[in-house]
């Protein structure tokens, strides 16, 4: 490497991390700097630093809010995203496996409803007239039921592409050793599916753990509130606990961050060989 | 996304082998389609069949009476229903076209051996893990005309006011549009990155055989062999705006007045004043737009991806 483009790599990286610390990390620094202000210090909307330390109490007061709400929506969102992903992953790589490997005159029809899934805005009061149809509205289990249909294509999407590039000979050596179907897929492909399967956990996780709009809609009510909802705790029409509103904030963010850090490589590899090219 | 192509057995296709279709059959059992097809049925397709019934009704839930096109008409006839069509677009080719070319940008930025580009990426896919609605909460704050860090710096740079991002009709719809691109630039970047990396480092190479500079490779291999990447992002990210509502919702409540309304926060405003039919109506057009738009789209982007 010659010297000028060992100075343009400093160059760059450095105006880089300046650009991005700016554009990115200065939001987040005042989310944390506000969250760990008192009521009075935050309310000025000021960026600096806090004069006496809250972040523990605040901590405390935002758990406690309203009859302690915050644990019933991790609660409520935990269940929400791991019951709903869990199947999301199950019942997709079973479609997308079947899509893969067998020719069937189902799969034309079955590729033109995972595009549609990917393109229809879902119609919001049918779908509660359906719910109710089944006693499952403002249940649980009625919007874990919405999250996997709508987040379905998107993981047969990527899933099937990343079937076709495991080996058919797989299939056949353990047919050979007599493994039915099910233990075929189960024993034999799940576990080949790791890192793709890894990619749409996070990325569905995301999706669920952060979605507002469907809560709104299909569970509505404190008792049933997910994470996103306690975030309107803190604001009333008159006044917002500004230091309260963005330590909750602050804490429904730290369980996709752990995720993220673990599986950060991860994602970029699933993403290219999935959902680019496809 | 970009292509649908089913991976069939050559020899499947080849020979009508009874006994060898048999045997596929067996292996690959189409009752593992049920599970999945099954909930997409009941809670996806059956709404959106349904959606075009009721909306061309008057509805409670329990009950409905059939009207004809007066939903629509209404939609289209009011000023602040018809405004939400115009935004929606707005919305969606503005945000859909900042992250096609930003994402660009900076994934060659992240592509090139810099320093500190593990930490880079990092923090440019950051924001993708944060919620609408923390995001938008978090931005009316920072937005905020007189004591927001946005317009003090603005203030100490140029002497004077700031503009008012969220609170100026004008550009409300525009301000909520720029914060969905700081969003949502990480998943079109990384997105980006992949397709890069994706393009085989011979071309690089002959490339740089040739002499070519910098912006030679970036105009003749980088942005035609990234197409597949481009593709997925301007659709991603067209039918993500196009959908749009919590962002939106969470910042400026469609407002102020009907400034910054999209379908999406209509349709919410309508169910939440419980004119259901009408709502309903407000899902029939933004399904049409959606289709209408992305469905043309996606089929000239594969048409073209093939063609490289």
């Amino acid at each position: 490497m010659n010297s000028a483009s060992r100075l343009t790599r400093w160059v760059v990286g450095i105006l880089g991390i300046i650009i991005t610390s700016v554009v990115f990390l200065v939001p987040f620094a005042f989310v944390l700097l506000t969250a760990s202000k008192s009521s009075k210090e935050a309310g000025k909307l000021a960026f600096s630093l806090p004069t006496e330390f809250h972040l523990f109490d605040n901590v405390v007061a935002v758990f406690e809010a309203r009859n302690n709400m915050l644990t019933t929506a991790f609660i409520n969102s935990t269940i929400l995203t791991v019951a709903s992903v869990a199947l999301m992953v199950v019942f997709g790589s079973m479609i997308a496996y079947v899509l893969a490997r067998r020719k069937s005159r189902l799969n034309g029809l079955i590729n033109a409803m995972v595009l549609a899934g990917l393109i229809v805005p879902p119609a919001v009061v049918p779908t509660i007239w359906v719910l109710q149809g089944l006693n499952l509205f403002k249940t649980l289990p009625g919007l874990i039921f919405i999250e996997v249909a709508f987040g379905l294509s998107f993981t047969i999407l990527i899933m099937r592409a990343f079937v076709a590039t495991i080996p058919k000979e797989i299939d056949e050596a353990a047919i050979i050793d007599g493994a039915g179907p099910i233990r075929l897929f189960f024993q034999v492909i799940f576990p080949l599916l790791r890192s793709v399967i890894i990619t749409v956990v996070v990325v569905q996780s995301v999706a669920v753990f952060n979605d507002f709009q469907n809560p709104l809609y299909f569970l509505p009510g404190d008792a049933n509130a997910t994470v996103q909802l306690t975030l309107y705790n803190f604001r009333s029409q008159f006044s917002t606990q500004y230091n309260l509103l963005f330590t909750n904030i602050l804490i429904i963010t730290i369980p996709l961050l752990i995720m993220y850090l673990i599986f950060q490589r991860q994602i970029v590899a699933g993403m290219t060989s999935g959902a680019v090219k496809g | 996304m970009t292509s649908t192509t089913s991976t069939a057995e050559p020899a499947q296709v080849a020979s009508p082998n009874r006994k060898h279709k048999d045997h596929v059959a067996k292996r690959y059992p189409l009752w593992f389609l049920i599970p999945g097809g099954l909930i997409y049925l009941i809670f996806f397709v059956v709404p959106t069949l349904a959606s075009f019934y009721f909306a061309f009704t008057r509805w409670t839930l329990f009950e409905s009476e059939w009207i004809g096109l007066q939903n629509f008409t209404l939609f289209l006839s009011e000023p602040g229903l018809i405004g939400s069509l115009w935004n929606t677009l707005v919305y969606g080719f503005v945000t859909s076209g900042a992250k096609v070319v930003l994402g660009m940008l900076l994934a060659v930025v992240l592509s090139m051996p810099l320093i500190a580009r593990g930490y880079l990426r990092s923090v440019t896919f950051f924001p993708v893990l944060l919620s609408a609605v923390g995001v938008g909460l978090t931005f009316q704050v920072l937005l905020d005309p007189f004591n927001g860090i946005v317009n003090k710096v603005w203030t100490a740079i140029t002497g004077g006011d700031g503009p008012q991002w969220l609170t100026n009709p004008d550009i409300a719809l525009l301000s909520v549009a720029g914060i969905d691109v700081w969003k949502g630039l990480g998943i079109a970047t990384l997105i980006y990155i992949a397709g890069i990396a994706a393009i085989p480092n011979e071309y690089f190479e002959a490339a740089r055989v040739d002499g070519a500079s910098s912006w030679q490779v970036f105009r003749s291999i980088i942005l035609p062999l990234s197409f597949p990447a481009t593709s997925t992002v301007i659709l991603l990210s067209l039918i993500g705006g196009l959908r749009s509502f919590d962002l939106i919702w969470t910042t400026t409540g469609g407002g102020p007045g009907f400034s910054s309304d999209v379908i999406a926060s209509v349709i919410y405003k309508q169910y939440q004043a419980g004119y259901y039919g009408l709502s309903t109506a407000g899902n029939v057009i933004l399904f049409v737009v959606v289709t209408a738009i992305v469905y043309p789209l996606n089929r000239w982007l594969n048409s073209k991806e093939t063609d490289l």
